[in-house]
C-alpha cells in the first residue's frame, strides 16, 4: 500500500480535492436492500480544501466549501464535471418538423 | 462527552429527538392516533398568510412567473382531436424563478424559518432541483446550506441529470454529500443534521408545502385575470407529493373548487428505486411512479414524523406517460414553442396534451411548472446516457415502452396518450397501508373522519372500503 502512495505526486495544503469515505460496509447496512444493492459499501464522496500535504490513496482531511471539516481518502484532485448534452439522438432531429404538417 | 453511537440502528433509533430539534415543530402536539393527525391545525400554525409567503419569496427572487399560451401545442392537439375538442394549453414557466424550478417556492419559506429561528445552516436529502433551491435560498438569507444527495452506483457512475443537480448545488455555495445508490441516504441525513444542529429543510415539513400555495395562487389570479374564470384543469408532475398538494391549496384558497387536479408521473413500474443496478437505468431522477405511488399511498414514508404532502386530499385524476412521451412532447415544447426546458418538469405537459384533446375547445388546461435545462439536464443527455446505458431507443408506438430496457419516442403527437390509474386502486392500497399501521378494529370515529379527508372520500366510503386482515 505504502509503496502506491509513494508514486502518486505530492498534493499541496489548501488544495481543491475529492475525498471517499465508506459510510457502511455491506454488513452495516439497511436490512431492506435489494439482492444487488446489499453486496456493495455505502460510499460518499465530498469536495473541500486539503488541510494537510497527501497523495492520492492516503487518508487525509479537508475542509469543505461551508468550513466543516472531514476525513477520508483522497480521490481527485481538483475535481470537475463533465457532464454533457449527449451524443446527438437522431431520433430527436425530425420532431416539430413533421407533427404540424 | 462520550461518542455516540453512529451505526445504521442506533442513529435511525434516534430518529425522534434529531427531528424535533431540527425543525423546530413538536408532531406530538398534532398527532392523535398511529395515522390520524390534525392536518389543518399544523398547516395553519406554520404561522404565514398568503401575504406573508408572497413577501418572503418577492426578497429572494422567487414567485410572480409568467404565464404563457401555447398556442402553436394547444393548434396541433386541435388538428388531431374531435371537432369541438382540443383545450387552451397554458403554461407557468417556473424556470424562472431563482435556482430555476418551482422548489424554490419550497425552499424560501423554509430558509426564512430557518433564519428566524435562528438555525446556522439548512439541510435537504434529495437528488431532485430542491437541491439547488435549497441552496440558493439559503445563499440569499445568509445561512450555510448541505445537501445530501445520492448521486453514483457501485460502478461510481452518476446519471448526468443527477451530477447536473449536484452541480448546481456546489454552484450556489452548498457543501454536497454525494452517496452511492441506497435507502441510507436518510440516515445520511439524520447523522448529518445531528453533527451540525442545522434546520432540516425537508421537502414535507408544513413550510415546504405551504410555499408552494402562492404558485396555485397565482395561476389562479392570472387565467382570472386574462379569461375572466378560472382554469378547467391543472396538470401536476406527481412525484413526492408536495407540488400537487402545495398547488391544489393555493388553487382552493383562491376560490377554485371546480378545477381538476389532476395528478402526472412517469410509468416506471418494475424498476427497484433502491437498485445499484437500475439506478442508472431510469431516465427520470423524478417525477415517476417509484415515488408517485408509494407517496400517494402511504404519505408517511418520509424524513419527518407526519407529511404535510398528503396527494389524494386534493387529486381528482392520475395520469402515466412514459418516458418516451415525455421526451417527444420536450422536443416540441422547443420547436413548437421556442421554450426550451428539462425534461422532468414537462411530465405534466405530457399529460396536459392527453388531457387537452379530451377537453372542450372553451376549456383551459394549465401546466403548472417548467423546469431549468442545461447539460445533463437536457432530454438529448438523458437519451445519450440511457442508449450508452443498453437501452434501447426508437421511434414507435409508446405503448412499447419497457422501463429500464426501451424507450419509445412516438412518431405522431396522436400517439401522445398516457394512462389513467385507476384512484379507487390507489385509495384501497392506501386503506391497505393505515391498517397495516393501526389496525382496523383500533380505529375510532377520529381515525375515520382524517381518512376520508385524506382520500376525498366520506366517512361511509372509507367504513365499506376499510380491509379485512383478519385472514
Amino acid at each position: 500500500m505504502k509503496n502506491v502512495h509513494e508514486q502518486e505526486p505530492v498534493i499541496q495544503t489548501g488544495t481543491w480535492v475529492e475525498i471517499e469515505q465508506m459510510v457502511l460496509k455491506p454488513e452495516e447496512r439497511a436490512q431492506t436492500l435489494p439482492d444487488d444493492t446489499k453486496l456493495v459499501p455505502y460510499m460518499l464522496r465530498v469536495s473541500g480544501f486539503l488541510l494537510e500535504t497527501a497523495r492520492l490513496g492516503q487518508e487525509v482531511r479537508i475542509r469543505t466549501i461551508i468550513g466543516r471539516e472531514l476525513q477520508g481518502t483522497l480521490r481527485t484532485v481538483n475535481p470537475s464535471y463533465s457532464h454533457s448534452f449527449g451524443a446527438t439522438v437522431p431520433e430527436l432531429l425530425t420532431i416539430g418538423t413533421e407533427v404540424e404538417q | 462527552m462520550s461518542r455516540r453511537d453512529m451505526s445504521y440502528a442506533a442513529v435511525m433509533a434516534r430518529k425522534n429527538e434529531i427531528m424535533k430539534a431540527s425543525l423546530g415543530i413538536d408532531y406530538d402536539d398534532f398527532i392523535q392516533s398511529p395515522i390520524a393527525f390534525d392536518y389543518d391545525r399544523m398547516m395553519r400554525e406554520t404561522g404565514y398568510t398568503m401575504d406573508d409567503m408572497v413577501r418572503i419569496q418577492s426578497e429572494t427572487k422567487v414567485g410572480n412567473t409568467p404565464l404563457f399560451e401555447l398556442r402553436n401545442l394547444t393548434e396541433a392537439v386541435r388538428k388531431i382531436s374531435e371537432p369541438g375538442k382540443g383545450a387552451l394549453i397554458l403554461v407557468k414557466d417556473e424556470a424562472a424563478n431563482a435556482s430555476g424550478s418551482f422548489k424554490a417556492r419550497r425552499a424560501s419559506i423554509s430558509a426564512y424559518e430557518a433564519f428566524k429561528k435562528g438555525y446556522k445552516g439548512m439541510i435537504a436529502a434529495t437528488s431532485g432541483n430542491y437541491g439547488a433551491a435549497v441552496a440558493s435560498q439559503a445563499a440569499q438569507r445568509g445561512l450555510k446550506c448541505i445537501i445530501v444527495q445520492e448521486v453514483f452506483d457501485s460502478r461510481g457512475v452518476g446519471q448526468p441529470e443527477i451530477v447536473e443537480k449536484g452541480r448546481a448545488c456546489e454552484a450556489y455555495g452548498a457543501e454536497v454529500l454525494k452517496l452511492s445508490v441506497g435507502p441510507e441516504l436518510f440516515y445520511m441525513l439524520l447523522r448529518t443534521l445531528e453533527e451540525t444542529g442545522f434546520f432540516n429543510s425537508s421537502l414535507y415539513t408544513p413550510f415546504g408545502i405551504r410555499g408552494i400555495e402562492t404558485l396555485g395562487a397565482e395561476i389562479a389570479a392570472q387565467v382570472r385575470a386574462r379569461y375572466g374564470k378560472a382554469p378547467d384543469a391543472v396538470a401536476i408532475t406527481h412525484a413526492g407529493g408536495g407540488n400537487l398538494t402545495g398547488t391544489a391549496r393555493g388553487l382552493l384558497a383562491a376560490g377554485c373548487e371546480q378545477t381538476r387536479i389532476v395528478a402526472c408521473s412517469v410509468d416506471l413500474s418494475g424498476l427497484h428505486m433502491a437498485s445499484d443496478h437500475d439506478f442508472n437505468r431510469k431516465s427520470f431522477t423524478t417525477g415517476h411512479t417509484g415515488f408517485g405511488v408509494p407517496f400517494a399511498t402511504w404519505p408517511d414514508r418520509t424524513d419527518v414524523p407526519r407529511n404535510a404532502a398528503r396527494s389524494l386530499r386534493y387529486m381528482d385524476e392520475y395520469q402515466l406517460v412514459t418516458q418516451g412521451e415525455v421526451f417527444y412532447v420536450t422536443e416540441l415544447l422547443t420547436k413548437l414553442e421556442g421554450l426550451e426546458r428539462g425534461p422532468a418538469g414537462n411530465t405534466s405537459l405530457t399529460a396536459a396534451v392527453t388531457l387537452a384533446r379530451q377537453m372542450d375547445r372553451d376549456q383551459i388546461v394549465v401546466v403548472q411548472e417548467t423546469e431549468y435545462t442545461g447539460a445533463g439536464k437536457h432530454h438529448n443527455s438523458q437519451l445519450s446516457f440511457a442508449r450508452q446505458n443498453g437501452i434501447e431507443v426508437r421511434r414507435g408506438d409508446p405503448k412499447d415502452n419497457v422501463p429500464g430496457k426501451t424507450i419509445v419516442i412516438p412518431q405522431h403527437l396522436e400517439q401522445v396518450w398516457g394512462k389513467v390509474q385507476d384512484m379507487d386502486k390507489l385509495r384501497l392500497s392506501y386503506l391497505k397501508n393505515a391498517a397495516k399501521t393501526h389496525p382496523v378494529a383500533q380505529w375510532n370515529e377520529n381515525d375515520y373522519a382524517f381518512l376520508a379527508a385524506d382520500l376525498k372520500k366520506d366517512v361511509a366510503w372509507v367504513k365499506q372500503h376499510a380491509p379485512d386482515l383478519s385472514n
